[in-house]
C-alpha cells in the first residue's frame, strides 16, 4: 500500500484504498478491499448500514467518493458517517470538483478529510486547497507539495474561508 | 486608471514564476503536450500554423503611454516588430518563442501587464465600452465595476476549470456599446425606478459556430451583489454546462436547452445561499475602485473652439477624418479620438513597433497619457482638447494612423485567418485588404457612410462575422476556399445576428458582391438612413440577387455546409 499522498503540508502514507466499480459491476455485489476504503456513491446507497457496521465491528474507517456528476446534496444528512471523502477528477480539465468541493465545504458544512484524487496535477494544487481540499493524491508528492504555495494571496474568498482582500485590515484606506 | 498595489504585483510576480516553472517542465519533458495545454492556454499561449501567439491581456482595453512602449519594446525583441490588437481588447503576438515567454512575462510585469486567462477555459480578459468614462450619455461609468470583476475572477480557484472559455463585458449603457448581448456574461449598468445602480444582467450570449444573442437572466441586480450572484451564476454552469462535446459547453447551449426561465430559477436558487455574504460589495470598497478612474485634471474650456473650427472649416481632409474618428466628449471642449489601424492594406488591428510608440507619444502630448483598445481593433485617445485636434491628426497622420474611415466599410474587423491560425479555412487577411482597395474612393466611403464588416476566418467567428452589417465566413467546400455572406448583422441594443443570404462565392468575387450589395443600398436608402437601417427595413433577403447579380431560389443547404 503506502502510496504517499500530500495531507495537509505534509507528504504522508497513503492508509485508504479506493474502490471502483467495473464496467457492470454491481454495487450490492462489489468486494470491498481490506482497510480503510472510500467507496463510490452506488455502494453507499446500496449497503449504507452493511458498511457502517464493518466500521463498527472491524474498526475501518469509512469513506466515500464522488465523481463529477454525483450531487452533493445526496450526501448532506450522511456526512458524520465519513471521516474522508475522495472528489474524483477524470480529467485536469474537468472542474467540477472544485465546485463539489466548495459546496461540501460551505454548504453542508463537511469538516473531515476531503481528498482530491484522480487526474490531480501539481499545478492545481494551491487552487484545490482553496476549494476546502486538505489531501491530494499526486505523482511526486516531495516536489508538488511546493506548489501548494504558488500564490501567498488571493482578491476573492473561498471555501477556505479568506476574507475577500477589500475586507480585510490592511487592505488600504481610500484613496483620499 | 486602476494603479495596482503590492497585492497586485505580487500576485502578478508569483503568475510568473509559476509559468516560468510550467514552462521549463514542458521543455524537460517532465510535462507532456496534454498536460502542458490547459497551463499554457490560462496564460494566452496558443500554438497556431507557424509559430506559437501569445494573447497579452488589456483588462477593459485601459493602457497607459509607459506600457505601450513597452508592449513596443516587446515586439521588437521577442517578435518581428508587429503586434496586433484583438476584438477582445488584447494584444497578440505572432512570432514569439515557448522559452521565451517566461521572460515575456517578467518584462510585463514590471509595467503591471501579464497574460493571465487571456485564453482557456476559465474566465477571461473582461471587456468594456471603449469610450468609458467620456461617452455623454453613460449612465455611469463602467470600468470600476469591471476592475472589481477582474480581481475577483482572476486566479479565482473554483473556476479554473470551467467547460469552456467564459467571457464577461460591462457596459455603461444606455447603447451596450460592449456588446454584452455576445458575451457568456453581461452586465449593463442601469437605475432602477428610484435611481438606485445596479446592473441587467446578460447571459448565454455567444458567437462562434452557434451565434446565439444573451437573454436577460436578471432584470435588476443592486451593484453590492455583483459578485455573489456572478458566483452563482458560473457555479451553475461549472456543474451543469455540458463537457462531453466542445462545441456545445459554452453556458450559451446550457441556456438554450434548459430554457432561459430555468436557468434564472438554477442561478437564484443558488444564489440564496451567497447573497449577502461575506463577498457582498462594499461602500468603501466601490470607493476606493472608482477613486482610480476620477477624472483626469480637465481644464475648463468652452464647448467651441475657435482655432479648431476654423481648421476644419479650411482643410477638408481634416474635416473628414474630424467626421469619422473623434467622438463627443462629456467634457466642453474635449473630443474622444480613434486612432486608425485600418490603413488599406494593413492586416486589421496590426500595428509595428514604431507605431506603438507614436502612439505613446501622442497619448502623452495630448491625452493625459492614457489609452483604449477599441473592440474594432483600433485605439482610442479617450481626452483630448479640441483646440489640439489639428496638432494631433498631423502627428498621427505621420505615424500612419490618421485613415479616416472609423465606422465605414473600410474599418473592417478581421480575423488573422489562414496566414496565422491552424483552423481556418480561409485567409481573412488577403480578403480584407481586397475589399479596402474596392472602396478606396474616400467620397464613395463617406456616401455610404456607416457599415460595420467583419470578416472571421472559419466558424469559430473570432472576426465577429455574425454582428457584422456584412459579415463574411471562410468555409471550406470540397476543399476549396470560399466564403459566405451574411447581412444584418449588428452589436449594440439591436443586436442581431446576420443572415445568410446566398451560396459561397470565391474570394475573388467577394469584393464585386460586397459592391453590388452597397449599390443596392445605395439606390433603395431613404434619406440619411444607414446601411444596416436599410437591411432592417427592406430584410437581407432581398439583397441576394444584387450581391449575386442573378437568382438563387434555393440555398439552404448551404448553410449545413458551413456549420458543418
Ligand atoms: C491562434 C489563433 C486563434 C485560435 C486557434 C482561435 C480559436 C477560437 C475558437 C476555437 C473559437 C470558438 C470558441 C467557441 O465557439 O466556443 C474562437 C472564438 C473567438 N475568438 Fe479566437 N482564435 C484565434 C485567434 C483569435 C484572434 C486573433 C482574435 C481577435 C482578433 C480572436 C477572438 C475571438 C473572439 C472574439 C471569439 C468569439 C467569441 C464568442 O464565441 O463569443 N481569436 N476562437
Ligand atoms: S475565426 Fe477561425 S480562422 Fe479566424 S482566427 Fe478564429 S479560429 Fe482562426
Amino acid at each position: 500500500m503506502a502510496k504517499t499522498l500530500i495531507k495537509g503540508d505534509s507528504v504522508v502514507a497513503n492508509e485508504w484504498k479506493v474502490l471502483r466499480l467495473a464496467e457492470g459491476e454491481s454495487p450490492e455485489a462489489a468486494k470491498l478491499p481490506f482497510g480503510n476504503v472510500l467507496v463510490p456513491l452506488a455502494v453507499w446507497r446500496a449497503r449504507k448500514w452493511d458498511l457502517v457496521r464493518r466500521h463498527w465491528d472491524q474498526g475501518h474507517l469509512l469513506g466515500i467518493w464522488l465523481g463529477p456528476k454525483d450531487d452533493p446534496a445526496q450526501l448532506a444528512a450522511d456526512l458524520a458517517h465519513f471521516s474522508a471523502i475522495g472528489v474524483h477528477f477524470p480529467l485536469a480539465g474537468d472542474g467540477r470538483g472544485y465546485s463539489i468541493a466548495t459546496l461540501l465545504r460551505t454548504r453542508y458544512g463537511y469538516t473531515g478529510e476531503l481528498r482530491a484524487i484522480g487526474a490531480v496535477g501539481r499545478d492545481y494544487l494551491h487552487f484545490l486547497r482553496r476549494v476546502g481540499f486538505d489531501a491530494f493524491e499526486v505523482n511526486d508528492p516531495e516536489s508538488a507539495i511546493d506548489s501548494l504555495d504558488d500564490f501567498s494571496d488571493a482578491y476573492q474568498t473561498a471555501a477556505d474561508g479568506r476574507l475577500p482582500w477589500f475586507r480585510r485590515a490592511g487592505a488600504p484606506a481610500l484613496a483620499a | 486608471m486602476y494603479t495596482y498595489n503590492d497585492t497586485d504585483r505580487r500576485l502578478v510576480a508569483e503568475r510568473v514564476a509559476q509559468y516560468r516553472d510550467q514552462t521549463r517542465r514542458y521543455l524537460a519533458g517532465e510535462l507532456n503536450e496534454d498536460q502542458f495545454r490547459p497551463l499554457r492556454l490560462h496564460n494566452g499561449l496558443y500554438f497556431q500554423r507557424h509559430n506559437p501567439m501569445l494573447r497579452i491581456a488589456i483588462p477593459y482595453g485601459q493602457v497607459s503611454a509607459p506600457q505601450m512602449r513597452l508592449l513596443a519594446r516587446i515586439t521588437r525583441a521577442y517578435d518581428r516588430g508587429v503586434g496586433h490588437f484583438s476584438t477582445r481588447h488584447n494584444f497578440q503576438l505572432n512570432w514569439v518563442r515557448v522559452d521565451q515567454v517566461p521572460d515575456i512575462l517578467a518584462e510585463l510585469a514590471r509595467l503591471d501587464m501579464h497574460a493571465i486567462q487571456s485564453s482557456g477555459s476559465c474566465i477571461r480578459v473582461v471587456t468594456t465600452d471603449p469610450l468609458a468614462g467620456v461617452a455623454p450619455d453613460q449612465i455611469a461609468d463602467p470600468r470600476p465595476w469591471a476592475e472589481i470583476f477582474r480581481q475577483w475572477s482572476t486566479l479565482h480557484p473554483e473556476f479554473v476549470a470551467l467547460p469552456r472559455k467564459f467571457k464577461v463585458a460591462f457596459a455603461g449603457g444606455p447603447d451596450d456599446a460592449a456588446s454584452v448581448r455576445t458575451h457568456d456574461l453581461g452586465f449593463e449598468l442601469v437605475r432602477d425606478d428610484h435611481g438606485r445602480l445596479g446592473f441587467r444582467v446578460w447571459a448565454g450570449g455567444g458567437l462562434g459556430r452557434t451565434p446565439i444573442l444573451g437573454q436577460v437572466v436578471r432584470d435588476f441586480l443592486p451593484w453590492r451583489d455583483l459578485l455573489t450572484y456572478a458566483e452563482a451564476l458560473l457555479r451553475v454552469y461549472n456543474l451543469n454546462g455540458r463537457r462531453d462535446n466542445a462545441f456545445k459547453s459554452r453556458i450559451k447551449i446550457l441556456v438554450q436547452s434548459v430554457g432561459i426561465e430555468a436557468m434564472r430559477r438554477l442561478v437564484e436558487s443558488e444564489w440564496r445561499h451567497l447573497r449577502d455574504g461575506i463577498q457582498t460589495l462594499t461602500d468603501a470598497e466601490v470607493e476606493r475602485i472608482a477613486a482610480h478612474f476620477a477624472p483626469p485634471d480637465y481644464e475648463l474650456l468652452p464647448r467651441l473652439d475657435s482655432r479648431f473650427e476654423f481648421s476644419r472649416r479650411f482643410d477638408k481632409e481634416f474635416a473628414a477624418w474630424v467626421r469619422t474618428n473623434t467622438h463627443a466628449h462629456r467634457q466642453p471642449g474635449y473630443a474622444a479620438v480613434t486612432l486608425s489601424l485600418k490603413a488599406p492594406g494593413r492586416a486589421p488591428g496590426d500595428a509595428t513597433a514604431g507605431q506603438l510608440d507614436s502612439v505613446a507619444d501622442l497619448a502623452e502630448r495630448f491625452a493625459f497619457g492614457e489609452l483604449r483598445t477599441a473592440q474594432t481593433q483600433n485605439l482610442i485617445l479617450p481626452d483630448v482638447r479640441k483646440r489640439d485636434l489639428y496638432n494631433l491628426w498631423q502627428e498621427a497622420k505621420k505615424a500612419g494612423l490618421a485613415t479616416p474611415n472609423v465606422s465605414l466599410l473600410t474599418d473592417i474587423v478581421s480575423c488573422p485567418g489562414g496566414d496565422f491560425c491552424a483552423l481556418a479555412n480561409a485567409r481573412s487577411l488577403p480578403l480584407a485588404a481586397a475589399v479596402q482597395a474596392r472602396f478606396a474612393d474616400r467620397a464613395v466611403l463617406a456616401d455610404i457612410g456607416e457599415v460595420r464588416l467583419n470578416i472571421s476566418g472559419c466558424v469559430n467567428a473570432c472576426g465577429h462575422h455574425h454582428v457584422g452589417a456584412i459579415g463574411i465566413l471562410g468555409v471550406d467546400k470540397n476543399g476549396e476556399e470560399r466564403y459566405q455572406i451574411t447581412l444584418g448583422g449588428a452589436t449594440g441594443q439591436q443586436a442581431a445576428i446576420g443572415s445568410i443570404i446566398g451560396p459561397s462565392l470565391p474570394a475573388a468575387e467577394v469584393p464585386a458582391a460586397v459592391e453590388r450589395i452597397v449599390e443596392h443600398y445605395r439606390s433603395c436608402r431613404r434619406p440619411k438612413e444607414r446601411f444596416i437601417d436599410t437591411i432592417r427595413r427592406i430584410g437581407a433577403k432581398s439583397f441576394a440577387s444584387a450581391a449575386y447579380a442573378r437568382d438563387f431560389p434555393n440555398f439552404e443547404n448551404e448553410r449545413e455546409a458551413a456549420n458543418g
